[in-house]
Order: structure tokens, then C-alpha cells, then sequence
């Protein structure tokens, strides 16, 4: 069985081996991360004010690990994931306007306030969605992967899903693929521990989902998926890996999210208790904070200015989500077939 | 200061209760910080800070139910506001406006159920230049070969399509010509290599997906409609996915029920498909070849049994059949008989036999049904008065009884008889000889059908 060098296959998480990065890239991680949680928490507000309808799949808690994920990618890269989506968006590099905008159903939204929540796309950013069916977004990052191999241009695709996606049929036929032609993916698992409201325990004969990758032949590990500098270090080397032509590799990230699964949740699938573990024990925004300061690397006011930027650029999404002028109804009966060209 | 408002916990929640509070007045607030928890009938959520200062006032203490959403719950105040608290103003439970109240529908152009009528296409021309004789099976395989020629970004993936030469040998020479990199044999594996096929097209490359029969691609369905046809309409026109999903539809011949299926109706459904299902080897050649270069998912359903049947195909590489234009297979007065792929030729059968009557049919064959050229039969149909549809489906919800909406839609007023549906029988198909003689549309169904809607 094909596994990196570097390490073993384990239930559990390894020592953490963390990136090194420097005091500036720590101050972009915790950056990125809290524009992650501040859009998040102000998109669950305006879901409560009626300005955000249907599904609304919140990120809070999980931001280390697309965050992670991209610090470790090269440009060209890359990515497509499920509906828990907004945070890969601005990870990407979207412009925060336009993903609340699309958000409120806006005409100024990445998909026209056609798409909402589960669908944005980015070409630009190669951000490709956003996909509302649980596993698809799998056999679909697998076709990017394909089209790099064929094309040979020596990129990857980061192809996330959650761990309720691992029981889907759909996602073995895509490792089986992957692995027979050595396409270059990376499978990042978010497991959050429930699927919905269904726990690992009570969905998956075993716990163990990296290893599920392993009779195809695709390396993988567990990694702590709220440590961000750990994300970063797993993702370099399992793009270095996929880059040289090896194959795909799978990372399980040990994540959690601390909202409901949608906005409607009757919370009673999990305890309290282990909620306000998580965030107090886990944090991986608090985490970076802590080693910022702990470190000398930045002082309260540093990581002051950079919230109250942060906040004041959610604020101005806010407002640009709200303004924007609902699409006009034309746009009803556009971009259903693209025009053939001559 | 800012006021806290009740919020809703999903698009139908009108009130809730107040079930807690995690925070006290005079606390100082942090975005994130749970301030209360709010229950409905159906959920319990933590309600978390956005703003930031300290908790000036409670307005509704916990417990209270019946909150009205958007109901003002509590006050913060900002950094250096004083927090003082107003005087105590108890808010009493009121119907709320419904967040999720749709707006006051806009004012659009009315629209009719079925699209508009388009703008007709151009009259086709009639091919006068030198032909050469060719089966179906062989039109398909060089309409792929001429296009993966012209453009390096086509390829063929599929069950057998490479080392096997296809399993109805419609890939033959292909991996000869263009290697393993572009012909490509897949596991058995419909919805993954499907959705991988999607995926590549999302990136720019133009893949054929054979399915060895359309039997197989209810595997995959989830990503044709999901995946294929809605993204370019919810990214907003960003994305494009120029891919064809082709291979053999409809009855073969003694396969029985899970290997006889026409699946025309269920993918002419789906807006952001296109649906082709030609007859003649020279339409299977040009309209595969206008699928492979159009930039929208096209679904091509093709027929084992038309795979050995000949016709004579224009021999210019560049011959090409526009998408969305049936073909007046013999023009005719009486009655008008549309029909699609194999039905073709049972329909051009039943007008022989019609004429033997001295009854003059229309045949049009559809070849692509969405988009539908339902000019074409419009026009007909008021020529000759009457419509028969003939499908191998079955008729309900079907192809013939889109038409037959349509036609009533855009010409009723020149039927002088009841459209008449030429269907597959309203059961799954038989094995026995006898029985899937009689569940399939015969020259004699559609004979009875034109002179019930001639009256005669």
C-alpha cells in the first residue's frame, strides 16, 4: 500500500506536525479565519431577520481547515466542496459583497441571486461550487482532477466533503477511479462528527473514514482539523504528493461545528457540554490568537485593528447584501443553455 | 445602541420562545458570544452576538413565548454609550409579518406554460453534394472521430469503449486512432464517471459519455439533471458544461423490462438539457456532431436496433444537422404523424399502408425533442387537421402528450379531431415474443390512429 514517508496511518491523530510560518502568515491565518466566523455569524443574523431564506449551512467552528487548505495551495489549484460552502468562497479569495449578496437573493450575487446558498461559483478563482447533493461535489472534483491529468498541467483539485458523504456509493466508485489513473486529488474530509444530526457512531461500521481510502490504495491520515498551522502541514504534503503525478490522497479533518447543522436544528442529538467544549478547549481561532500573543508576535492592539477591520468589512458586505437591487425579473429566462458559437 | 431582534430559525417561523438567557444586563458582549436560546416546536438554537458593547437592556425576559420574529429582545450599547436602561417596556406577544412573505410578484411579460414559440431556424438545405452509404453504428463512430480530430479537448469515456471497440461496436478503431489518454474504458461505475465526465466539462474539456445502454444511467441520473443541467443557471452564466451523454435507448429486442426503456420524456423534462433521438445514420452523424460542439449537456438517445441499418450520409466532414429542427420525412394532406428515432420508420410503414387506404400522411421525424420544433408540426397540423404522436415510451406524461398540449396550445383552432397518442403500453416490458410485440407501437396502432382521428 502506497503511504507518504512520513507518516503511518493511525485512528488517531498524530503528534500535531504543524507547519512553520511566520508571524506576518499568522496574522493572514487568524485574518482569514475571523472574516470566516464574523461573515458567518452575520449571515445566521440576517437569516433570523427573514433576509436570507432557505438553507443557510454555517461554517462557525470549522474555519482552520479550508483556511488551512489554502494557505498550502499553489494558484491554479483547484476547488470544489458541498453546501456547507461560504467559508471556502472567501478561503478562495471571493469578495465577501458578493457571496452575502447571493446570499440575500440579490442581483449583485456570484450566481445573479440564481443560486443562494449551496451554489456560488468562482472561474476566476476556480471555485467550482457549491453543490447542494450530498456526495456529489466527489465524482465532480474528480472530473477536475481528471481534466488536470489530461491536460497535464500540473495541478490539483481539493475536493472537500463532510463525513455523512462518506456513505455514499458514489465516493468509492470516484477513489477507485482516481487511484486506477493516478489523478491529482486531494480528498479532504470535514468531519465535523455528524452527519445532520446522525453521529458517526451511529452511521459508519467504522469510525475510521481515511481508512475507507486505503483498499483503493490512497494514502491518507487523521489530522487536527481545528489547528490550522496542522492543516497546513497535512495539505502541503498531500498536494506535493498528488502534484508529482502519484495519485489522490485523502486527509480526514477532525473538525466540529458548533451551529446546527441548517438553521432549524432541535440541537438534541449532542450535548451542550460537548458544544462548549469544543469552543472552549478548541477554538482554532482562539488557538491562533492565543499563539500570537503567548509568542510576542502581535499585541492586543494588533489583533484589535485587524477585528475591527474584519468587522468593518462584513459590515459593508452586509449593507452591499441589502441594497443590491433584487435580479430583475428578466433574468428569470437567462443562462438556462449557453449560446452555440458559429 | 442597538436593538436585538427575535430571529427566526428557518424561512417559516413567525414566533418562538425565549427560552433562556445566557447573558445578564450590564455583561460585555463579543461577536459570537450566545446570548440566549430560542426554541420552536421543531428546533432549539443558540442565538449568538454580531454586535458588540455591553447589554443595556432586556426586553423580554426568558420564558416568554409567542415572540413575534423581529420583535426587539434586548438592547446593546456600544463602546462609550452609556448603558443605561430605559424604563421597563414589557413587549407583548404580536403576529409578526412573515420574514419569508414572498414580495409582490413582479411585474414580467405574461408567460405561456410551454416557452414561447422561438424564432424559427432557417430553412435547412437539402444535401446535394456526394454521399456515401453508411449504418447508423458507423455515422456515430466517425461524427466522433472527426470531431476528437478537430479538437484535442474531446474524448470518449465509457464501459467498453476502448479495447472492447464499444459493446455495439459503435467506439470501433477509436483507441487505434487516439490512444488510452482520449478513449477511455471506465469501471463499472455509471454515477461516478458520469459525475467525473461533469466534472471535467465544468473544467473545459468536451467529454462524450457512453452509456452502454440509457438503462444504466438511472445510476447516474442524480448528476445528469443535478450536476449537468442546472449549473450554468445557478452560477449565473458563469459555468458552462459541454458534454454528450450518448448510447442505445428504448426497446432492443427480447431484453425484457430493465433493458427496454425509452427515456425521452424524462430528460426533455429538465430545462438546461438538450435531448436528441434521431433516425437516419445521416442525422445520428450531423446532430452527434452539433452535440459535441454545443456548449450545453446534450442527452443522445440512440437505438441498438437502428445500429446495422443503412442510409446514405453526406460525405463532407463538415456536414452538420442544426439542433432543434424535425425533418418532413413525406409530406402528406390528411393526417400528420409524428414520431422520434426507431418510430420513424414504424410511422413511414403505417403511412404506406395509410396511402394503400387513399389516406395522404405527414411523417415528421423530430430528431431532437428538446428544444422541440413544434413549428414544424404547428404547421402541419394546419395543413392536414389531425395529429397521431408515436413514442416507444409510455404515453403518460410523454412526448405525445407534450405535442398534444402544444398543438392546443398553438393551433386549436385548426384540429378537427382530438390528437391521437401512439404509445408503449402501460406496463413494464414483457420477455414472451407475442407480449412485447403487442407492448410496443406497431404499423397497425398508428393505421387505427389516423383513421379514428380521419373519422373513418
Amino acid at each position: 500500500m502506497a503511504v507518504a514517508a512520513k507518516r503511518k496511518p493511525k485512528s488517531r491523530p498524530d503528534e500535531p506536525v504543524e507547519a512553520e510560518v511566520s508571524a506576518e502568515k499568522l496574522l493572514d491565518l487568524y485574518r482569514a479565519m475571523l472574516l470566516i466566523r464574523r461573515f458567518e455569524e452575520k449571515a445566521g443574523q440576517m437569516y433570523g431577520m427573514g433576509l436570507i431564506g432557505g438553507f443557510c449551512h454555517l461554517y462557525i467552528g470549522e474555519e482552520a481547515v479550508v483556511t488551512g487548505a489554502m494557505a498550502a495551495v499553489e494558484p491554479g489549484d483547484t476547488v470544489i466542496t458541498a453546501y456547507r460552502d461560504h467559508g471556502h468562497m472567501l478561503a478562495c479569495g471571493m469578495d465577501p459583497k458578493g457571496v452575502m449578496a447571493e446570499l440575500t437573493g440579490r442581483r449583485t450575487g456570484y450566481s445573479h441571486g440564481k443560486g443562494g446558498s449551496m451554489h456560488m461559483f468562482s472561474r476566476e478563482k476556480n471555485f467550482f461550487g457549491g453543490h447542494g447533493i450530498v456526495g456529489a461535489c466527489v465524482p465532480l472534483g474528480t472530473g477536475l482532477g481528471f481534466a488536470h491529468h489530461y491536460r497535464d498541467n500540473k495541478r490539483v483539485s481539493l475536493t472537500f466533503f463532510g463525513d455523512g458523504a462518506m456513505n455514499q456509493g458514489q465516493v468509492y466508485e470516484s477513489f477507485n477511479m482516481a487511484a486506477l489513473w493516478k489523478l491529482p486529488v486531494v480528498y479532504i474530509i470535514e468531519n465535523n462528527r455528524y452527519g445532520m444530526g446522525t453521529s458517526i457512531a451511529r452511521s459508519s461500521a467504522s469510525p475510521n473514514l481515511f481508512g475507507r481510502a486505503a483498499p483503493f490504495g490512497i494514502p491518507g491520515h487523521q489530522i487536527d482539523g481545528m489547528n490550522v498551522l496542522a492543516v497546513i502541514a497535512a495539505v502541503q504534503e498531500a498536494v506535493e504528493y498528488a502534484r508529482s503525478g502519484k495519485g489522490p490522497y485523502v486527509l480526514e479533518m477532525l473538525t466540529y461545528r458548533y451551529r446546527g447543522h441548517s438553521m432549524s436544528d432541535p440541537a438534541k442529538y449532542r450535548s451542550k457540554d460537548e458544544v462548549s467544549r469544543m469552543r472552549q478547549e478548541h477554538d482554532p481561532i482562539d488557538q491562533v490568537r492565543k499563539r500570537l500573543i503567548d509568542g510576542g508576535l502581535a499585541d492586543e492592539n494588533r489583533l484589535k485593528e485587524i477585528d475591527n477591520a474584519v468587522k468593518a468589512q462584513i459590515t459593508e458586505a452586509a449593507d452591499f447584501a441589502q441594497q443590491s437591487p433584487e435580479p430583475d425579473p428578466s433574468e428569470l429566462w437567462t443562462d438556462v443553455y449557453g449560446e452555440v458559437s458559429a | 445602541m442597538v436593538d436585538i431582534l427575535m430571529p427566526a430559525l428557518s424561512p417559516t417561523m413567525t414566533e418562538g420562545k425565549l427560552a433562556k438567557w445566557h447573558k445578564q444586563v450590564g455583561d460585555a458582549i463579543k461577536a459570537g458570544d450566545v446570548l440566549a436560546e430560542i426554541e420552536t416546536d421543531k428546533a432549539t438554537m443558540e442565538f449568538e452576538a454580531v454586535d458588540e458593547g455591553t447589554l443595556s437592556e432586556i426586553l423580554v425576559p426568558e420564558g416568554s413565548e409567542h415572540i413575534a420574529v423581529n420583535a426587539p429582545i434586548a438592547r446593546i450599547a456600544g463602546e462609550g454609550e452609556p448603558a443605561k436602561p430605559a424604563a421597563a417596556k414589557p413587549v407583548a406577544p404580536q403576529p409578526a409579518a412573515n420574514p419569508a412573505a414572498p414580495p409582490p410578484a413582479p411585474k414580467a411579460p405574461p408567460q405561456a406554460a410551454s416557452a414561447p414559440l422561438a424564432p424559427r431556424l432557417a430553412a435547412e438545405s437539402e444535401w446535394t453534394g456526394p454521399s456515401t452509404t453508411l449504418t447508423v453504428r458507423d455515422a456515430l463512430r466517425d461524427a466522433m472521430a472527426e470531431e476528437m480530430r478537430r479538437d484535442g479537448d474531446v474524448f470518449l469515456i465509457g464501459e467498453e469503449v476502448a479495447e472492447y471497440q464499444g459493446a455495439y461496436k459503435v467506439s470501433q478503431g477509436l483507441l487505434a486512432e487516439f490512444g488510452a489518454r482520449r478513449v477511455i474504458d471506465t469501471p463499472i461505475s455509471e454515477h461516478a464517471f458520469a459525475g467525473l465526465g461533469v466534472g471535467a466539462a465544468m473544467a473545459g474539456l468536451r467529454p462524450i459519455v457512453e452509456f452502454m445502454t440509457w438503462n444504466f444511467a438511472m445510476q447516474a441520473v442524480d448528476q445528469l439533471v443535478n450536476s449537468a443541467a442546472k449549473t450554468r443557471y445557478m452560477s449565473g452564466g458563469q459555468m458552462s458544461c459541454p458534454i454528450v451523454f450518448r448510447g442505445p435507448n428504448g426497446a432492443a429486442a427480447r431484453v425484457a423490462a430493465q433493458h427496454s426503456q425509452d427515456y425521452a420524456s424524462w430528460y426533455a423534462h429538465v430545462p438546461g438539457l438538450k435531448v436528441i433521438a434521431p433516425y437516419t445514420a445521416a442525422d445520428h452523424k450531423g446532430l452527434l456532431k452539433a452535440a459535441i460542439r454545443d456548449p450545453n449537456p446534450v442527452i443522445f438517445l440512440e437505438n441498438e436496433i437502428l445500429y446495422g441499418a443503412s442510409f446514405p450520409v453526406p460525405s463532407d466532414p463538415d456536414y452538420i444537422v442544426p439542433i432543434g429542427r424535425a425533418r418532413i420525412v413525406r409530406p402528406g394532406e390528411h393526417v400528420t404523424i409524428t414520431a422520434y428515432s426507431r418510430m420513424v420508420e414504424v410511422a413511414e410503414r403505417a403511412a404506406d399502408a395509410l396511402a394503400g387506404e387513399g389516406i395522404s400522411a405527414e411523417v415528421i421525424d423530430l430528431r431532437t425533442l428538446r428544444p422541440l420544433d413544434i413549428e414544424t408540426i404547428v404547421d402541419s397540423v394546419k395543413k392536414t387537421n389531425r395529429l397521431v404522436s408515436v413514442e416507444e415510451g409510455w404515453a403518460f406524461a410523454g412526448i405525445g402528450a407534450e405535442i398534444a398540449a402544444q398543438i392546443m396550445e398553438h393551433a386549436f383552432d385548426w384540429l378537427d379531431a382530438p390528437p391521437a397518442r401512439v404509445a408503449g403500453k402501460d406496463v413494464p416490458m414483457p420477455y414472451a415474443a407475442n407480449l412485447e410485440h403487442l407492448a410496443l407501437p406497431q404499423p397497425d396502432d398508428i393505421v387505427a390512429a389516423a383513421k379514428a382521428v380521419g373519422y373513418r
